[in-house]
């Protein structure tokens, strides 16, 4: 009861802020329309040159592949890596740190919040793209209705893994080098670059017995209609599974990293 | 005996800096071999504060005072020592102490920059559970208090710094915390905002007999408030007591006021004369040869009127950090405290 209360509240001032910013989420949004559709232009030119298809994709699959992708991409991005570094530096833990919540609260309601106003303009630019590289899109009634929560648990995932990886911060001042690693991992092996069917099946194996799929491929191919009833609940299994161990994880590294906080922080 | 609201006993913090040279060979060389240095900022201080105590707590940059501020509040873990706050520990960040204290910073944001603060007001009270009723209560209060009427509404970022931080004192303080630790909380604000938060605090102090320790480094924050000063210097306790004693303590000297018909040419037989017009004359005299110079003075001239002086506490403090003092341990004054 006090805990949704305070998302209550959390989320006034959150969307509040959201508003202030309205200038800088266009821009997001602009990154999160340009990057699918660059891989989108890219696939669909060497399908065209192959004769039509690159293993079973058509160009219209392509389209339809990297617009749900985009759309995926965008209810599951999280910034707090990029921001934990500057609330140590500059002090602003300190304040979280004196409330009696805990700050993944804010963070969750942050991100939330931002995707409540963002949101609309993502599925205004698949719309758009839809209009203009004609996807062929299959769906499949019970797959689209499975999509909603995989698309949920995979926000939930990658939420708690990136927020997990930026308590790096507590430990070194240089958490960009430890972003990047993390961002070409997720391009390769989530399903952002290519379609991971495309991918060699040393490397799909890989990418299913590591997180980064579960945030962004297995909600797209879902919607997509490419996954059989079994895979779905394997999917479901893989998503619940990651979430306990990131859970796990978050707790160990927060722990540690409030002691080294508090242990040199002047 | 009522339980102290806070305990310190043998407090210490000590960090360890990794150093090096400015340049580029000693860039290269801190790669192979780093050096480290041991940084005591805390070394070794104990005092208890009473439930409603104000305390003024003193020393130079550096001298520890915000790194012991920031272990009383649960930021930082200490070394060595012992602490509580309300009985508890505060580095464990138990719920329910954070619900009980609060720390004043200066430049510290309770608030958010793009809302007003009555928003800012309100998640604080989602994030301390507080009754609606009670919220309000409080609210009307800190406003009537801290005169925060037109600026509730306002964007943060469109304030004042004295506006935002008084929005920021009256945020910190919607909780009613039992324990204030304020670290320079006039600083950079103006001598009427500074009066007016002063008086605010003694108002808070008294309303709800919360215990507040205060670091300022303006001595009118400190003479205002606090009856009972803790010095402290490179770490090390140099005073507890009674703000009077301290000024008693660590003066050499008084000023002696004479009034006479003119300035004679002799005075400067009687002390260091500061200065001497329209037979208003101003001497600076050893403390202890205060009741001989005064008695001469007397018998000698025809004094019209004649008042002893303390120095102004500033110059006092100044001294007191100025001076090293070997036997820095032997200044506590046991009976001050309670």
């Amino acid at each position: 009861m006090a805990l949704a209360q305070l998302y209550q509240a959390q989320f006034r001032t959150s969307l509040a802020t959201m508003f202030q910013y309205r200038a800088s989420l266009v821009i997001w949004l602009i990154s999160q329309v340009l990057d699918p559709l660059i891989y989108l232009i890219v696939w669909s030119t060497v399908a065209i040159a192959s004769g039509g298809e690159v293993a079973g994709y058509t160009t219209g699959d392509f389209a339809a592949y990297f617009i749900v992708l985009m759309v995926v991409n965008h209810l599951t991005y999280t910034w707090i890596m990029w921001e934990y570094e500057y609330r140590i530096r500059e002090g602003t833990l300190s304040a979280a740190l004196l409330r009696p919540v805990h700050p993944i609260h804010a963070d969750i309601a942050d991100n939330l919040s931002s995707k409540a106003i963002s949101t609309p303009g993502i599925l205004l630019a698949a719309v758009l793209l839809a209009l203009l590289f004609h996807p062929t899109f299959h769906f499949v009634g019970w797959a689209v209705f499975a999509f909603l929560p995989a698309v949920a648990l995979a926000f939930l995932l990658r939420f708690l893994v990136e927020w997990a990886l930026a308590q790096a911060a507590f430990w070194t001042t240089r958490v960009s080098a430890l972003n990047q690693m993390y961002f070409v991992a997720m391009l390769f092996l989530s399903g952002q670059m290519a379609p991971l069917t495309l991918f060699p099946p040393a490397a799909q194996t890989v990418a299913a017995l590591l997180p980064f799929r579960w945030m962004i491929s297995f909600p797209v191919e879902l919607l997509l209609g490419n996954m059989t009833p079994q895979k779905t609940i394997t999917g479901f299994a893989a998503q619940a599974v990651w979430i306990v161990l990131s859970l796990v994880l978050l707790r160990i590294v927060w722990r540690a990293g409030v002691r080294v906080y508090s242990a040199v922080s002047g | 005996m009522t339980p102290p609201a806070i305990h310190t006993e043998d407090l210490t913090k000590v960090y360890t800096v990794s150093e090096r040279e400015a340049g580029m060979r000693a860039a290269v060389q801190s790669l192979v071999h780093r050096h480290t240095e041991e940084v005591r900022a805390v070394d070794g201080i104990s005092f208890d504060l009473a439930p409603g105590e104000v305390v003024g707590f003193l020393g130079p940059n550096g001298a520890g005072k915000t790194t012991t501020l920031k272990m009383l509040s649960g930021l930082l873990h200490p070394t060595a020592g012992a602490l509580s706050v309300l009985g508890h520990i505060p580095w464990k960040r138990e719920r329910d102490f954070l619900r009980r204290i609060t720390l004043v910073m200066g430049q510290r944001n309770q608030l958010v920059w793009d809302i007003p603060a009555a928003d800012s007001f309100e998640l604080n009270r989602a994030i301390y559970r507080l009754p609606a009723g009670d919220f309000k209560r409080t609210v009307d209060e800190l406003t009537e208090l801290l005169d925060l009427g037109p600026l509730l509404k306002k964007p943060v970022r469109n304030l004042s710094l004295g506006e935002r931080m008084k929005c920021e004192i009256a945020a910190a303080l919607l909780h009613r915390p039992q324990v204030v630790f304020l670290d320079e909380p006039t600083i950079g604000l103006d001598v009427t905002m500074q009066r007016r938060i002063r008086s605010f605090f003694a108002e808070y102090n008294q309303r709800l007999g919360a215990t507040v320790l205060l670091t300022s480094h303006y001595m009118n924050d400190v003479e205002a408030l606090c009856r009972r000063v803790i010095v402290i210097h490179e770490g090390r306790l140099l005073f507890d007591g009674d703000l009077a004693s301290l000024v008693q303590r660590f003066t050499s000297h008084k000023t002696v006021v004479v009034q006479l018909e003119t300035c004679p040419d002799n005075m400067e037989a009687y002390g260091e004369v500061i200065s001497c017009e329209d037979g208003l004359a101003t001497l600076r005299v050893p403390k202890g040869e205060t009741p001989r110079v005064t008695a001469r003075l007397l018998a000698d001239l025809p004094v019209i009127d004649l008042t002893v002086e303390d120095p102004p506490i500033e110059e006092v403090i100044e001294r007191v950090f100025a001076n090293s003092f070997p036997e820095a341990s032997s200044f506590r004054e046991a009976g001050s405290r309670s």
